[in-house]
């Protein structure tokens, strides 16, 4: 008897602090939110209503929002797949011994350091006015307007700086996959007379599988939940064009302080990103383990 | 031989071009930041035909910026701290006690980790809206010891798994106390996770945007971020200042990258690796 109350005075030292803060900041709100998207709060009213799964059903007729949920899948699908191209390129060019490799490698990850608002706003001044000064005076009419105030240039805006943003982590992790690359495997290779496309498909690729699945996670799980770049670049316009889903369920809930319906758009946006991560997870470690 | 040599040429500049496509935003706004608002319209890519600090002074006296910044350190300082404390405090007791309720919060952590932010902020915003506690520097703070201890307690719990016992058990026969013990054999040795903690939360806390402008209300309690945010919103039209601003606001944060790159490189990749 002693020594239970011994180690509930134990767990109360080391683990109480954790336990609380992990309770009352993560789990219950994230259960409460739950509990809200079957109510019908506007955030004021003090009394809300249960109405079932109404809010969901609402929301698959909610055209906004299906436009900023498929706007997202296609922005996150474009990011990624760049984001990953360009890192793997960049990190392959940067393990071949050139010079000032590592000069180059820390310029490159600058970007990742600063936040998503700076960057945002330094984008919004070079696609405001630096390239459409140099589109007027060379004559190039793709960059002679700002691309920020047409819709589809400007979802493609969103998207190079995105890539921008993440390449240089990303390839962080692709050069350290690389480095880990024992050399004789590749020298056996240039021996048994495999050219450079050979090498790169038939051995680092495969060999580099682990780091594919890191890096995919990863960008996917970042681009999904992209805010502050997304507000500070676009501010999702023009005419509320460029207005990824986590920019809707901010403006749903605290602009237009439908909180319930707000809270059911974060719930199916955690539920997708959940499910396609897991898919991508399980497809790649399974070609982890085949490779 | 030649060959090869041609080759990595091509390579060189291929490399050379594309980071000068990364820095090039950099420099354009460097660049603009001394120059006046008239002579950045008529041409974003002259340079300023005198040196003037002046956009700095205005700028950061306009966006409060030493207020923003002093904020932001302690916000920063007094989260990590937190996090470092109780993270490892805890993870210490859930590797060394395999009770019932220590595998059950362990594994709850592990599972939150893949909720978004997102799909918090608005019932977190109702709670302590209706508890009072919003617009308060030490919420926030708070906060982010929520928010940051899953994924801290699950670094420190894999690498206090590979610290032999034998150490603690030294301690324990000269009679020191669990907490003693701890603080005095433990902590030290977990140095390398802490520091990848510090690195990944430090950059982490100091640029996040969407809790902060959820909690803090008042213009005088804003982060750098904050107020960048504000400050460019009202000044947009002033490009020069604007200018100034943004570089006013990634300077600390470069600094600390120019002295701690290789740190902070790898404590990255270690905790995108995990």
């Amino acid at each position: 008897m002693k020594n239970k109350a011994k180690n509930v005075v134990n767990y109360i030292i080391f683990a109480g602090i954790t336990t609380m803060v992990f309770l009352t900041v993560v789990i219950i709100p994230f259960l409460y939110g739950v509990y809200l998207t079957l109510t019908d709060w506007n955030g004021i009213e003090a009394t809300k209503k249960y109405v079932g799964i109404r809010n969901y059903i609402s929301i698959l007729n909610d055209s906004t929002f299906l436009y900023s949920f498929t706007l997202t899948l296609k922005y996150v699908f474009f990011s990624v797949l760049f984001i990953n191209l360009i890192a793997f390129l960049l990190a392959y060019l940067l393990t071949s011994g050139i010079k000032g490799q590592n000069v180059f490698r820390i310029a490159l990850f600058t970007p990742n350091l600063i936040g998503g608002i700076v960057l945002g706003f330094i984008w919004q001044f070079i696609f405001n006015n630096t390239l459409p000064y140099i589109g007027q005076k060379i004559g190039l009419g793709l960059i002679s307007n700002s691309w920020l105030a047409s819709p589809q240039k400007a979802f493609w805006a969103l998207v190079i700086v995105t890539v921008w943003q993440y390449s240089g982590y990303m390839m962080m992790i692709y050069i350290a996959g690389l480095v880990g690359i024992p050399q004789d495997i590749i020298e056996a290779s240039t021996i048994d007379g495999a050219g450079q496309l050979t090498r790169i498909t038939k051995i680092i690729l495969p060999l580099l599988a682990p780091s594919f699945t890191v890096s995919v996670f990863l960008s996917l799980q970042r681009s999904f939940m992209v805010y502050d770049l997304n507000l500070a670049l676009t501010k999702g316009g023009p005419f509320r064009s460029t207005e990824l889903v986590s920019m809707h369920v901010y403006s749903e809930a605290f602009l237009s302080q439908n909180y319930g319906i707000g809270q059911a758009k974060a719930i199916i946006l955690f539920i997708t990103v959940a499910i396609i991560t897991s898919i991508q997870v399980y497809l790649s470690k399974k070609a982890e383990v085949e490779a | 031989m030649s060959k090869k040599v041609y080759k990595d040429y091509i390579k060189f500049f291929t490399v050379l071009l594309i980071s000068l496509l990364y820095i090039l935003p950099f420099i354009a706004v460097i660049i603009n930041s001394f120059k006046t608002t008239n002579d950045i319209m008529a041409n974003p890519l002259s340079l300023p035909t005198k040196f003037s600090v002046s956009n700095y002074v205005k700028a950061a006296e306009k966006m409060t910026y030493l207020r923003g910044f002093l904020n932001t350190l302690i916000i920063t300082f007094f989260s990590i701290g937190g996090i470092v404390v109780f993270s490892a405090m805890t993870a210490y007791l859930f590797v060394r006690k395999k009770w019932k309720l220590n595998r059950l919060v362990f594994s709850l952590m592990i599972a939150s980790m893949i909720i978004p932010f997102q799909a918090i902020m608005i019932p977190l915003v109702k709670i302590y809206g209706t508890l009072n506690l919003l617009n308060n520097m030490w919420t926030l703070i708070y906060m982010y010891w929520g928010f940051g201890a899953a994924f801290a307690v699950f670094m420190y719990h894999g690498f206090i798994k590979g610290i032999p016992y034998e150490l603690e058990e030294a301690a324990y026969v000269e009679g020191a106390t669990e907490f003693q013990t701890f603080w005095k054999v433990v902590f030290p040795l977990l140095k390398p996770v802490t520091t990848t903690i510090v690195i990944l939360d430090g950059l982490w806390i100091w640029n996040d945007f969407l809790l902060p402008s959820l909690i803090l209300i008042s213009a005088e309690k804003r982060t750098l971020q904050l107020s960048t945010f504000y400050f460019y919103g009202t000044y947009t039209a002033d490009y020069g200042l604007a200018m100034a601003a943004l570089i006013l606001t990634i300077t600390p944060i470069i600094i600390v990258y120019l002295i701690l790159q290789k740190n902070i490189i790898n404590g990255i990749l270690k905790g995108a690796i995990k």
